[in-house]
């Protein structure tokens, strides 16, 4: 077991390592920073300055093993458009992202237990096929469309809630809504399926023939099991949400993560990009690990992999 | 095609106005709240190159001198008076009882410091043309400062109205630089009680702002200025009325928002010019179409111009004849060569230059992408077969300055100089953005841009105005108009220099 941890542990470094060379050479290669300094309208003589003052003139392989060394010690650098450390920048803005997708989570486990329940509780019935009719609808929806029909009828023709920024807790309800859109059609499938197969066991006959009530059926036995995979799919949601909330963060002006890493990208700011790459991958990769050991700890088989 | 129809469906719902919020509100708590696109990273003004960050530093900073917005003469400001020494040297005496929004009074000090920190080669500031145009300051006095150039500047007193202004000696060294980004403070008409980058500013009238300042006390007691990255976003923001001002708007919206009762909609045309380089230079090749005066002048012939501006920029857009902005001083509209639309005598020029049939080139663009293909349109209407490549502009730059496009659209803003020495030198001094490289332009240019003498430089920038539309080196296709969108109950003038200015605006 400590053997299989330790290689784990590696495969999971190695990966890290690979995504900090690809974010330094894709960042690189997306454009030169010294213009992106001087901004549009500056003339060459601006950037050539620029060029100097930052360093940037310096070998791409010098620049690259200077960052990396900073990087295994946490220092990320400094932004080149904030007056500001990286690692602060991030630290600031990660409360937001966290708070979007755990929020996103809880909605979307909250739509999408009931739904995949009803539909395997009424398979093949016209409940059943509405529910997947509503599934196949929100998977088509893109995020940012669902968000600006909100932003329409919630802040703009209601007026209950405020469209962008994060000043209260109402600035979470629509992007938390939209970000769970996101994930709700594949927890209800998995659910819907789940719960099918738990009902068609064994046990679930023993539970009727011991002449249990539908509930405590359905809640006490079933569902237990079924919801095994979807808690492990929730947790892998929940890496995809962070990572993945830039496109809402963007649409509600919500200045977290994701939003920070659109600014950067859009500005060419590396140090910045860089870090949120490795960060959003670190927490992946964290997470996928302790799944794995997890997985490994409840079943053996799984440790020869 | 989405957006669109989002937008109209936005403008419809907005239409019905079932239950908007506060629409008197901020009237009633005296704070104007504005949203822009463009996200400040850092508000100390040295350190962005950014518009927001030009139109911020006007309300809390103050400059040595003031150009008046509407006749573009420099008025006093921090200095009450100036006196030019010689092309190289000139004496500003300052104004006595001037405070910074700490309660301090502004000293030589103050300038001297200022000055010469942003103008060292090692400063890192943005934009350092700016600035490094200036060799050093000294101080003469309590309240009296000499600063030298390096070379003549004609502009400069356009500079230190615009883009020079004064940092507070002792609370910047306090602080330290990365402590003023964080809370900095100016002697301008606002102060800045709260700011976090990239998400909003929060300014307060600065109730020791001296009297009689030419940008007088503002009206306004508060400015909530927030960051709004998408264009959409911030529309449904103003529909909805949680913001009283935006800019920047497409101008295809301008009559959708002229019908809300509850906003108003004014253009106003800016000093950027859009324009189409020629690669005349033969950068991209030695000897290739456009190295030919004719294909050029057959171009200038082919694109209908005056269309583009009026029915695609609209708003009051027009089609510049000299390669500079019309009001600038030196842009001598006389002197210069015109082209009408004429596609017929495009052909013949063809036809002579030896392209009877045309041929194929490449136009390299990151302006709106209907404009470009209004151009790729005219000329494909006289055989020029021209690709287009729609790039990124810092892509688009970058190809520009290695000499990679043939042809290419782009646009200059003159930083709202008004002087033809911050448009022309740009595009005929041998740096990145001159297709033409005619050494004969270049003489001429430095010339007037050495010299402080108005007559001379007239006439020179007239020589140089006769020569590059002979030559049909650089066209201009049409001005840019800013759009503002803004609540009724909001009294604010926009200007021709693209600095909107907050401390002028008013309640209705």
């Amino acid at each position: 077991m400590t053997r299989f941890i330790f290689r784990r542990a590696l495969l999971a470094l190695s990966v890290v390592m690979t995504v900090m060379a690809l974010a330094f050479v894709l960042t690189r290669l997306s454009g030169d920073l010294a213009i992106s300094i001087a901004g549009p309208g500056s003339t060459q003589a601006d950037v050539e300055v620029i060029r100097k003052a930052y360093g940037l003139d310096r070998p791409v392989l010098v620049q690259f093993f200077d960052w990396t060394r900073l990087a295994l010690t946490g220092d990320f650098g400094n932004s080149f458009f904030f007056k500001d450390k990286v690692s602060n920048l991030i630290g600031q803005r990660m409360p937001v992202t966290f708070t979007l997708g755990f929020t996103g989570l809880a909605v979307a486990l909250v739509i999408s237990l009931p739904l995949g329940i009803l539909a395997a509780l009424n398979e093949n019935t016209w409940i059943d096929r509405l529910v997947s009719l509503l599934v196949m609808v929100g998977q088509a929806m893109p995020s940012f469309w669902l968000g600006l029909i909100l932003m329409i009828v919630f802040g703009l023709q209601l007026g209950w809630l405020p469209i962008s920024g994060t000043g209260s807790w109402q600035h979470f309800v629509m992007p938390a809504i939209v970000l769970a859109f996101t994930a709700v059609p594949a927890l209800t499938r998995l659910m819907r399926s789940g719960m099918i197969e738990a009902l068609g066991s064994d046990y679930i006959r023993t539970a009727r023939a011991k002449g249990l009530s539908r509930s405590s059926i359905i809640f006490k036995h079933a569902l237990r099991n079924a919801a095994i995979p979807v808690v492990s799919i929730a947790a892998v949601q929940l890496g995809f949400m962070l990572g993945g909330s830039i496109v809402i963060e963007t649409v509600f002006a919500l200045h977290g993560v994701g939003y920070l890493a659109w600014e950067s990208i859009s500005k060419n700011d590396f140090p910045v990009v860089q870090a949120v790459v490795l960060v959003l991958a670190s927490i992946y990769i964290g997470l996928t690990l302790v799944s794995d050991i997890l997985n490994a700890l409840l079943d053996p088989r799984l440790r020869g992999a | 095609m989405l957006r669109k129809s989002v937008f109209s469906f936005l403008l419809g719902a907005a239409l019905l106005g079932a239950g908007l919020p506060d629409a008197q509100a901020q009237k009633a708590s005296d704070t104007l709240r504005i949203a822009m696109r463009d996200a400040l990273t850092n508000v100390d003004p040295y350190y962005n190159n950014l518009r927001t960050g030009v139109v911020m530093s006007h309300q809390a900073w103050d400059m040595l001198v003031y150009r008046d917005p509407d006749t573009f003469a420099i008025k006093p400001l921090l200095a009450s008076s100036w006196t030019l020494v010689d092309d190289k040297t000139i004496d500003f005496q300052l104004r006595s009882g001037v405070t910074f929004h700490d309660g301090s009074p502004l000293s030589a000090d103050d300038v001297v410091y200022t000055i010469n920190l942003v103008s060292s080669s090692d400063s890192k500031v943005s934009v350092p043309t700016n600035t490094n145009w200036i060799e050093k300051a000294e101080k003469t006095g309590d309240l009296s400062v000499r600063v030298t150039f390096k070379k003549p500047n004609p502009a400069a007193l356009e500079y230190f109205a615009l883009v020079v202004p004064i940092y507070p000696k002792a609370y910047r060294e306090k602080v330290g630089a990365d402590g003023y980004a964080k809370a900095p403070i100016g002697s301008g008409p606002y102060r800045i009680t709260k700011w976090e980058a990239g998400k909003e500013i929060n300014f307060e009238r600065y109730e020791g702002y001296w009297a009689a300042s030419p940008k007088g006390k503002p009206a306004i007691k508060n400015l909530y200025v927030r960051f709004v990255p998408d264009a959409t976003t911030e529309m449904t923001e103003l529909l909805a009325q949680r913001v009283d001002w935006i800019w920047n708007v497409n101008p295809d919206q301008f009559d959708n928002l002229a019908k809300m009762p509850t906003l108003q909609v004014t253009r106003k045309e800016s000093m950027r010019i859009g324009y189409l380089s020629m690669d005349a230079a033969g950068r991209y090749g030695a000897g290739n179409p456009l190295t030919n005066q004719k294909v050029r002048q057959a171009i200038a012939h082919a694109i209908d111009r005056k269309t583009i501006a009026e029915k695609l920029v609209t708003g009051g857009s027009r089609v510049p004849l000299a390669p500079c902005y019309p009001g600038q001083f030196g842009c001598d509209s006389a002197a210069a060569t015109t082209y009408d639309y004429d596609p017929a005598k495009a052909k013949a020029l063809l036809a002579e230059a030896g392209f009877p049939n045309g041929f194929e080139t490449e136009l390299v663009s990151y302006v709106l992408p209907q404009w470009t293909a209004s151009v790729q349109g005219y000329l494909q209407a006289v055989g020029i077969n021209a690709r287009v490549s729609q790039l990124q502009i810092q892509a688009a730059v970058a190809r520009s300055w290695e000499g990679k496009n043939p042809l290419y659209m782009a646009s200059w803003g003159s930083y709202s100089i008004n002087d033809v020495s911050a448009i022309m030198p740009n595009f005929f001094s041998f740096g990145g953005d001159d297709y033409a490289r005619d050494p004969e332009m270049k003489r001429i240019l430095e010339e007037a841009g050495s010299s402080i003498d108005p007559e001379f430089r007239k006439k020179s920038y007239s020589a140089a105005i006769k020569r590059a539309t002979e030559q049909a080196y650089w066209l201009p296709l049409h001005t840019y108009v800013t759009t503002y969108g803004y609540s009724k109950t909001l009294n604010f003038t926009p200007y021709p220099d693209e600095l909107p200015r907050f401390y002028l605006s008013k309640w209705n």
